[in-house]
């Protein structure tokens, strides 16, 4: 099948600098694609290389199968949304909004008309006279993705749009931008840090560190499938031990053997595990697979964490049921949430 | 409170040699304009005064004066904003050769203003540095010095620093987002320079036509110099006044005078600029009649 966007083996270096080491990744029309990662990561390049406001050293971009790196960004049908909103400041809203389309020489009848429109999707009617500066970075936040998306471009780039909302109004801007891809049917690549935001937003989610794509999968998928320890860590919550592969579906870790769902590893194989917080089950001391005393509980609203020191290791483990500090328990896990995942020292952060 | 006590405190000593040395000097001005003791406008009107019966107000003599004076200003603000606008566009855009070319640029202010103006005297001479140039091409001599060209060359000389500086600084600080958002929405770099680029600039050009229109219009070394003293400007009249002919009176109203039309001048260049006040790009000019 033919893909929306596609880079093949992006490079690019600033210098002596690496920033992209070799990215593949394709995007499909109407895909809502988070680009995940620390500081750092590339993902931000990534996002200007397809915005053309960078060219890699090396590689290849595809827009529908045609290739974009000779073509300018302001003849690229791809809009975006930048990290502090960059309006124009010698004009109001609705000339920010229009500037594109003021560009095309669009009759101001039709230009008022789909103003007037935006302007209700954003949840910002009657704000076309309003001066840019008086608004607060919430309203300036939707009048940028008004002014990137009144030109109906195929493809809209987001760099950390919410980065500097507070977190109430960032949620809520969340579920709108979801809305708005939804109801226009527009591709988003949205570049975070905020696993979060990522998590609840994307259709796929590009997990990248230090340059490199880690893993690309649905958020689910990464979430209870990291790839490796960095994915997990970066991802969620996690309990993270190293443990020795014994064979298909036996592993040992905490000094004990469990068994566990993966297979095809060398017999003896160093592995990582991962087991999320919620997914450690707290029995009586006499019913659990492991044995230990809690040593500390924080409330965290809808559950409570609490760290459980068994077998050498401290265990983080959410649950709705408290068990008080210096309570003994059991800990049990399932064999199906116990992640193996191969040993990758360069990505442990 | 007490932070804001000491912070006050801080202002005094400014505050007192800007009394002394600036706002007490200005009313003394007044105070001679009107004559001193003994009140009168007589200084004020012989300033618009005619020769002789019904003479042209532009003809008059201190009218024309200070016609010419600020017509060789804003000639020489016009030419310093011509050459000094790409000039600060390439210090801002081209950023890694930026500190050198500014350097060159900023070198000849540490030399004084008088030698600078005086150098000029042994390009333009007679048997000058130009014409001996121009004599090795065969190319006719020219007779530039004491001319108004003169005068505009050096006002223009040492004064496009003061152009290029807040220009140069507010395209520095301009944020590159911003552009690239323009090019983003479909505008090409003509565009993006018409749309955005130079509107926002607006408030870096308007401190550059001030400091260089304000001491252009004032000034009378630069005149006294090049001009040869037969192209007198009102600074020159003024520095008569007080230096030679010992009529402070006169020399105080026309002082007045100058700094009122300035000031109204400012006013009007103030009038373009219609961006909304975030008191980052607005460097106001601190000038005068320094030369």
């Amino acid at each position: 099948m033919e893909h929306f966007v596609d880079l093949i083996g992006i490079t690019k270096t600033f210098g002596r600098e690496l920033i992209l080491d070799n990215i593949n990744l394709y995007i499909d029309k109407n895909e809502f694609v988070t680009l995940l990662g620390p500081s750092g990561c590339g993902k931000t390049t990534t996002l200007r290389i397809i915005g053309g406001f960078e060219q890699p050293t090396s590689g290849e971009l595809r827009m529908d199968g045609e290739n974009m790196l000779s073509v300018p960004p302001h003849k690229r049908k791809v809009n975006t949304v930048f990290q502090k909103y960059a309006l124009f400041p010698n004009m109001n809203v609705r000339d920010n909004i229009a500037f594109s389309l003021n560009l095309k020489k669009e009759k101001t009848a039709v230009i008022d008309k789909k103003i007037k429109n935006m302007l209700r999707l954003v949840n910002l009617d009657g704000y076309e006279k309003r001066t840019t500066t008086s608004l607060s970075g919430g309203q300036q936040q939707r009048v940028a993705i008004a002014r990137a998306l009144i030109s109906e471009p195929k493809l809209l780039l987001l760099d950390e749009p919410l980065g500097a909302l507070d977190l109430k109004l960032r949620l809520d801007m969340q579920l709108e931008l979801k809305n708005i891809q939804k109801e226009l049917g527009i591709t988003f690549v949205y570049v975070t840090h905020d696993q979060g935001e990522a998590l609840s937003m994307s259709d796929t989610i590009v997990v990248m560190n230090a340059g490199k794509i880690l893993q690309i999968g649905k958020p689910k998928d990464i979430y209870d499938e990291p790839k490796n320890a960095f994915v997990a860590k970066f991802i969620g919550e996690s309990n993270l031990t190293d443990g020795t592969m014994l064979s298909d579906f036996a592993v040992n870790f905490a000094g004990m053997d469990f068994e566990c769902v993966d297979k095809g590893f060398e017999p003896n194989q160093a592995i990582d595990i991962v087991i999320r917080p919620e997914d450690i089950v707290i029995t009586s001391p006499a019913d659990g697979k492991l044995r230990g005393v809690v040593k500390n509980v924080t409330f965290k609203g809808v559950h409570y964490e609490m760290l459980v020191d068994a077998h050498g290791f401290l265990w983080k483990i959410h649950s709705t049921v408290l068990s008080p500090e210096g309570t003994e328990v059991g800990l049990t896990i399932a064999p199906d949430l116990i992640h193996v995942m191969k040993r990758d020292e360069s990505s442990i952060a | 409170m007490r932070v804001a006590l000491l912070k006050r405190i801080f202002v005094y000593p400014y505050g007192l040699w800007l009394f002394i040395f600036i706002v007490a000097p200005l009313l003394i001005i007044v105070w001679f304009s009107f004559g001193g003791t003994d009140f009168t406008l007589y200084h004020y009107a012989r300033f618009f005064s005619p020769l002789y019966e019904g003479q042209p107000f532009f003809q008059r003599i201190y009218i024309a004066v200070l016609m010419r004076s600020i017509y060789l200003a804003v000639i020489s603000t016009v030419i310093c904003f011509v050459l000094g606008y790409p000039l600060a566009y390439a210090l801002a855009k081209f950023y890694s050769h930026k500190s050198f070319l500014l350097f060159l640029f900023l070198v000849p202010l540490w030399m004084n203003f008088l030698l600078r103006t005086y150098a000029w005297l042994t390009i333009l001479e007679q048997n000058g540095v130009l014409n001996a140039f121009l004599g090795v091409f065969g190319l006719p001599a020219t007779d530039l010095l004491f001319t108004d060209m003169a005068v505009v060359i050096g006002m223009v000389y040492n004064f496009l620093p003061f152009m290029v500086l807040p220009i140069y600084t507010v395209l520095r600080d301009m944020d590159k987002s911003i552009v690239e958002a323009a090019q983003d929405l479909g505008a090409n770099k003509v565009q993006v320079f018409l749309k955005i680029v130079f509107p926002l600039s607006v408030p870096g050009v308007i401190s550059g036509v001030t400091m260089v229109f304000m001491p252009g219009v004032t000034t009378f070394v630069i005149s006294n110099l090049l001009g040869g003293g037969q192209f007198i400007l009102v600074g020159n009249l003024i520095e008569q006044q007080f230096l030679r002919v010992g009529d402070w009176y006169f020399g105080s109203a026309m002082a007045v005078i100058l700094m009122v039309l300035i000031l109204f001048m400012m006013g009007l260049i103030k009038l373009f600029d219609r961006q909304p006040k975030d008191g980052r790009t607005d460097k106001t000019a601190e000038g005068g009649a320094l030369y």
